[in-house]
């Protein structure tokens, strides 16, 4: 190395970077430090593993019910469903749904409204924003929600350790959900306007929205391949688990005489859970890690952010290369942790 | 004749409901199909969302009256079962046949009927279909990548010439089925290494590593001849002196000689691509990973503490990090650490990354398996008296990797799909070749035809491999 010239340092994260990034959630330009880009890529990413994550939980729970269907229509059509887009490669769903299918996309003077607020362009998605007055206060609002939902959940518990008596928690804590905010809207001086984008012409044919939000067609196409490739297989964890769950327990927990919600509450999902959340969010950190894959598309990632960019810039490739992996792996690895001590906190406990 | 009641359909008039259930369900789904496939509409006459909605609200009532249970007809009973054993279900399953007879016209129409393929410029593809002219023109470069098109028989001969020898364990006899495991792990990797070095490279006939070849060649003629007591020294030691003997002593000038004569014309790998490069990398990846996992998840049992935390450190890391950083670091970070004069091929990196890389998957896959094993039987095993590896190859492992098909095609099939992240190092396999052809001038707007033609090749590879293992999951199973 030395023979080389290079030389090893972090300093070079306090310097001033010279580039800018095209979708940032904090303010990021020319005159920002390497640091700021990093923590630019970082957010980045997990905007869309969450977005990612939420979407594929959604379709993976909905697919894996519909196999256990008893209806073959929709038994075939989820396992069509989940046995192509697991066998195709995901950064071929990624170049698909970016350069084949979102290119089809009208431009964004010829786009029609889509419930007259949102407009689906080549440009990217633009969607309405709330403008908010006092947004503490409903925020506090809802941490106080919560704060006494867990609460009551508690006393729910010893209560019915006590006295066998249940307590509707579920209705009582969406009611809380629901009425704090409420309240701060009506007393707080919570205050929200929807701003809907509006088109501008930039030049002779040039035309973008104006308010709003744009989401870039590079985050919609590998939100979309991620949630999509990732369901398949979150899906089977879920059939798993539901078939995991022996049918004598449920016909056992019938015969004690609980209803369908409870038996499914009670004993089905308990014991369902314990199957279907270590692979499941195994699946997440895989999904989060796939994200890096944006690369291919320029989303700015962290990996074309900082390993690109950055590390085009300064050539620290060692520094740089070692952040960005440190990075996954601190992730990756606490929520390794995490999943050890939840794994034993849910294993059957046999005496 | 008894009432009818149409709220609910029963046994007594069966006839009467089926002959009125299916007329409307017929009606309903002949309704959608002339509109699809004819852009009639039949129902023009109704205001829009109604004559949207008027087909799916027939086809339910129609479904609702052929809804009896134990009707003695066997066909209507299937049916009942399997779609209509509800409201919400015949609902979905309408909603199903509709959305399906709704998209086969497009999907024909662009697939097919207004398709091109014959001519060989751009300028047939004037219909609203798919273009299959474009893929027709880069067959080639799909599948053998920047490969010279004179040459390519050497791919397609080595390809042929070696699935000839992959399948020859099923034309094994008895005699020689014990010798198959070693064949499939040992002897096949490396004859497939020699065809893709001398043939599809054309690397020089002798170069340092045939030193090797030699060596081991005299090695095994000389074995025949030393007792049997002595061969297991034997073959660690003498391989190593004579590779030494013949590459610092003897023929060092001659062989240097020997190894400028080149057979075939040589193709560096940064021509390499397509399909054939899928194929090679995932080939060499799976050989790698298998057994470099496979001893990685036999360390994390083991009871050294060294090799123990080592192995562990290596699982985490490399299941922590995502792919292309480890393809990234290959490719930025690691020359950098190589004497200067030192150069390794960029395939080759490449290949050591994914195998280590789907290594450690395999290992976590495989140490399920071991500790799904009770302890009886590696308490069975040292009982015979056996030590760690015989303990392990005999009664452990066999018992193991049975209980670990799936998890171990699983993570094969991730290791083919990763295959395409090869292009951050600047090798492009079909996905790489195909944002290539893409930005061709001449091909503009054939993006969908390019990645749906891939999209074809790989699932019928990974959905073939996915059911080869099911099936010898399926041949392995025993009860237990």
């Amino acid at each position: 190395m030395e023979n080389r010239g290079i030389t090893f340092g972090y300093g070079f994260l306090s310097q001033e970077s010279s580039f800018d990034v095209q979708f940032s959630l904090i303010e990021f330009d020319g005159s920002h430090s390497y640091f700021r880009a990093y923590l630019v890529g970082l957010l980045n990413t997990i905007l869309v593993s969450v977005i990612g994550i939420i979407f594929a939980t959604i379709i993976g729970i909905v697919v894996g019910i519909a196999r256990l269907s008893n209806n073959y229509l929709i038994k075939r059509t989820a396992a069509v469903y989940v046995e192509f887009f697991r066998n195709i490669p995901l950064l071929l769903q990624i170049f698909f749904w970016y350069f084949a299918a979102l290119r089809a996309l009208p431009l964004p003077q010829d786009a029609e409204p889509m419930f007259g607020v949102f407009f689906l362009t080549i440009k990217g998605f633009f969607v309405p924003a709330f403008v908010w007055n006092n947004l503490d206060i409903f925020i506090y609002s809802l941490i106080a929600a919560v704060i006494s939902i867990i609460f009551i959940r508690i006393y729910a518990r010893k209560k019915q350790e006590k006295d066998g008596v249940q307590t509707p928690v579920l209705s009582i804590s969406i009611g809380l959900l629901l009425i704090l905010p409420i309240l701060s809207f009506l007393f707080g001086g919570v205050d929200t306007s929807i701003e809907v984008p509006v088109i501008k012409q930039l030049s002779q044919s040039g035309f973008t929205y104006e308010g709003g939000i744009k989401l870039p067609p590079e985050l919609i196409s590998l939100a979309l391949a991620l949630s999509l490739y990732t369901a398949t297989f979150i899906a089977e964890c879920v059939r798993a688990g539901v078939q995991g769950v022996s049918k004598g327990q449920k016909e056992a927990a019938a015969s004690i005489g609980l209803t369908p919600n409870q038996v499914l509450k009670l004993v089905v999902m308990p014991q369902a859970l314990r199957i279907i959340i270590p692979p499941t969010t195994n699946q997440y950190l895989n999904l989060t890690k796939n994200s890096s894959l944006a690369a291919a598309i320029a989303y700015p990632d962290l990996v074309l952010v900082f390993a690109g960019t950055a590390l085009m810039q300064t050539g620290r490739a060692i520094e740089i290369v070692s952040i960005t992996m440190l990075t996954y792996l601190s992730l990756s690895i606490s929520i390794s942790i995490f999943m050890n001590w939840y794994n034993k906190k849910i294993a059957i406990k046999e005496k | 004749m008894n009432k009818l009641n149409f709220l609910q359909p029963d046994k007594n008039n069966l006839y009467s409901y089926l002959f009125t259930g299916v007329i409307l369900v017929s009606l309903s789904i002949f309704i959608v199909f002339l509109n699809s496939f004819f852009s009639l509409d039949l129902l023009s006459f109704l205001p829009g969302t109604i004559s949207f909605f008027l087909p799916l609200i027939i086809g339910f009532m129609g479904l609702h009256l052929i809804r009896i249970e134990y009707s003695g007809l066997k066909f209507l009973d299937v049916v009942n079962k399997n779609i209509n054993t509800n409201s919400f279900n015949a609902f979905l399953s309408l909603l199903i046949i509709f959305v399906v007879i709704k998209s086969l016209p497009p999907l024909l129409s662009w697939f097919i009927l207004d398709a091109s393929i014959a001519g060989d410029s751009k300028d047939v593809c004037t219909g609203t279909g798919a273009c299959w002219t474009y893929i027709k023109i880069w067959f080639n470069r799909f599948m053998y990548g920047m490969y010279p098109n004179a040459e390519q028989w050497r791919i397609n001969l080595s390809f042929i010439a070696l699935a000839f020898l992959g399948t020859i364990g099923f034309f094994a006899t008895e005699k020689f089925k014990k010798y198959l495991t070693l064949y499939y792990v040992v002897v096949y990797p490396i004859i497939a290494f020699f065809f893709i070095f001398f043939f599809i490279s054309g690397g020089p006939i002798f170069f340092d590593f045939s030193y090797g070849i030699i060596a081991a060649v005299l090695s095994i003629i000389i074995g025949f001849f030393i007792p049997p007591k002595f061969k297991m020294y034997y073959f660690i030691i003498v391989p190593i002196t004579l590779y030494i003997l013949l590459k610092y002593v003897f023929f060092y000038e001659e062989l240097i000689e020997l190894g400028k004569l080149e057979a075939l014309e040589w193709v560096e790998t940064g021509a390499w691509g397509g399909l054939s490069l899928t194929f090679i990398v995932s080939f060499f990846c799976l050989i790698f990973c298998f057994p470099i996992g496979l001893f990685l998840s036999l360390g994390r049992r083991s009871d050294f503490p060294i090799i123990k935390y080592i192995s562990i450190g290596m699982i985490e890391f490399w299941r922590g990090v995502p792919l292309i950083t480890v393809l990234f670091m290959s490719s930025v970070m690691f020359p950098m650490f190589l004497p200067e004069d030192m150069f390794i091929d960029k395939l080759v990196r490449v290949i050591i990354a994914i195998s280590l890389f789907e290594a450690a998957y395999v290992a976590e896959v495989i140490r399920g398996g071991l500790q799904a094993l009770p302890r009886g039987q590696y308490d069975a095993a040292k009982s015979l008296g056996m030590g760690y590896w015989k303990m392990h190859i005999l009664v452990i492992l066999p018992q193991a990797l049975k209980l670990v098909i799936p998890g171990i095609a699983n993570t094969f099939l991730a290791l083919v799909k990763d295959t395409p992240l090869i292009f951050v190092v600047g090798l492009l396999e079909i996905v790489g070749m195909l944002n290539l052809a893409k930005t061709n001038p001449e091909w503009l707007g054939f993006a969908m035809e390019g990645y749906v033609f891939a999209s074809v090749l790989f699932f019928i590879i990974c959905y073939a491999m996915s059911k080869y293992s099911y099936n010898l999951e399926q041949k392995y199973k025993t009860e237990r």
